[in-house]
């Protein structure tokens, strides 16, 4: 419909070029008006809300591809232990001699960066401020400080929180979504998307399940059909128990159970 | 409150789209949203006209299209319209179904001046 002048009104179609009235607009007479979109107060957008972050996280993830490096963006609520599994995978594949690098993304302060750069990882460090997630643009920002080596392997800590994060591409190639024992077994189906877009769920602090009322089965039912095609790891960083498949999975040996068989 | 930074990329993108063609100021901005996209309606309304500010976008109408979602299920072969992730198959009660769509997250079209 002609915005300007109501004319294309569904159930009122007027003729091509038969309108008998102008807009006013120089050198047109009566009925001569074309119907270019423009014309008519209407502006065709067709283009995907995210699509500059979109365009940085296909720059980060073709630079990743071209060095060979494993990448991997780690979701949780707060709390959930990301900073502690993550410092206890950096000692154990760097005393293997793998190479890593880290971006923390935290609102406020450096304590979790300066946590990770006692693993003797490079760490680079996000505060974004009043923001609640991170964006490809500051991945790309923060790799150009880090220069991660080909064949390493890059993790991204995004800032605690199970939505917002979710709906932002990274650029990375592997989405990791964490869910402590201590949190509601009802989780997964009050954060579906996080779930759902994940290629691993680790159930973590898992020594601590004799002592809560978290139902493992039915979280992780929860969690198979909203993702079937998800690596799973249960696991306690804190006693190392369950640590070896994730460690395999991460530098890319193996390991993980899929969800559905 | 990611809406916030969804919001800032609608403006930036409805701005550029609309001096592109011409445009003094926006009137309405037409979006399509999946019904299970991670975007919270009323949250993107409320931060949209606070974004807008100061720009040929400020006093624009938002008007929202909610693109459903449509699943298949894997035990009777039936589809039907997803509004819960977790929602079985209203014809046999198989869960999971398989989704398809409705993540959509797009600015289609400006009304402009």
């Amino acid at each position: 419909m002609c915005t300007t002048c109501g004319c294309g009104r569904p159930g009122d179609e007027p003729e091509a070029g038969d309108h008998g009235h102008d807009h006013g607009r120089e050198g047109k007479r009566p009925g001569e008006h074309s119907h270019d979109d423009a014309l008519h107060g209407i502006v065709r957008v067709e283009q995907a809300l995210l699509a500059e972050n979109d365009r940085h996280a296909a720059y980060v993830r073709g630079f990743f591809a071209g060095m060979g490096i494993r990448s991997f963006n780690l979701i949780s609520a707060p709390g959930s232990g990301k900073t502690t599994l993550l410092e206890r995978t950096l000692s154990a594949l760097l005393a293997r001699g793998r190479k890593c690098s880290v971006v923390e993304g935290d609102q406020q302060t450096d304590l979790d960066a300066r946590r990770i750069a006692t693993t003797g990882a490079p760490v680079r460090q996000i505060q974004t401020g009043k923001a609640c997630h991170l964006d490809a643009h500051q991945i790309r920002h923060a790799l150009e400080h880090l220069s991660p080596e080909r064949g390493s392997l890059v993790f991204v800590e995004n800032v605690g929180n199970l939505i917002c994060p979710t709906e932002f591409d990274l650029g990375e190639s592997e989405r990791v979504v964490l869910l402590s024992v201590t949190e509601g077994t009802d989780k997964p189906a009050k954060y579906p998307l996080a779930f759902r877009t994940a290629t691993s769920v680790v159930l973590c602090k898992t020594d601590l399940l004799p002592h809560v009322d978290f139902d493992v089965e039915e979280s992780l039912r929860l969690i198979r059909g909203l993702n079937p095609g998800a690596h799973l790891f249960l696991l306690s960083a804190r006693t190392g128990e369950g640590m070896e498949p994730w460690l395999r999975w991460v530098a890319g040996d193996g390991g993980g159970t899929p969800a559905r068989p | 409150m990611h809406e916030l930074s969804i919001a800032t990329s609608l403006v930036e993108t409805a701005v550029r789209s609309a001096e592109k063609a011409g445009a003094c100021s926006v009137t309405r901005l037409h979006l399509r949203l999946g019904a299970l996209a991670g975007v919270e309606p009323e949250s993107l309304e409320f931060c949209f006209p606070v974004v807008a500010k100061g720009t040929i976008c400020e006093g624009a109408e938002l008007r929202l299209e909610i693109v459903p979602a449509s699943g298949c299920c894997a035990r009777c072969g039936g589809r039907s319209e997803v509004r819960d992730l977790l929602a079985p198959c209203p014809a046999c009660g198989g869960w999971p179904l398989s989704v398809e769509g409705g993540r959509e997250m797009e600015l289609d079209s400006l009304e402009v001046t």
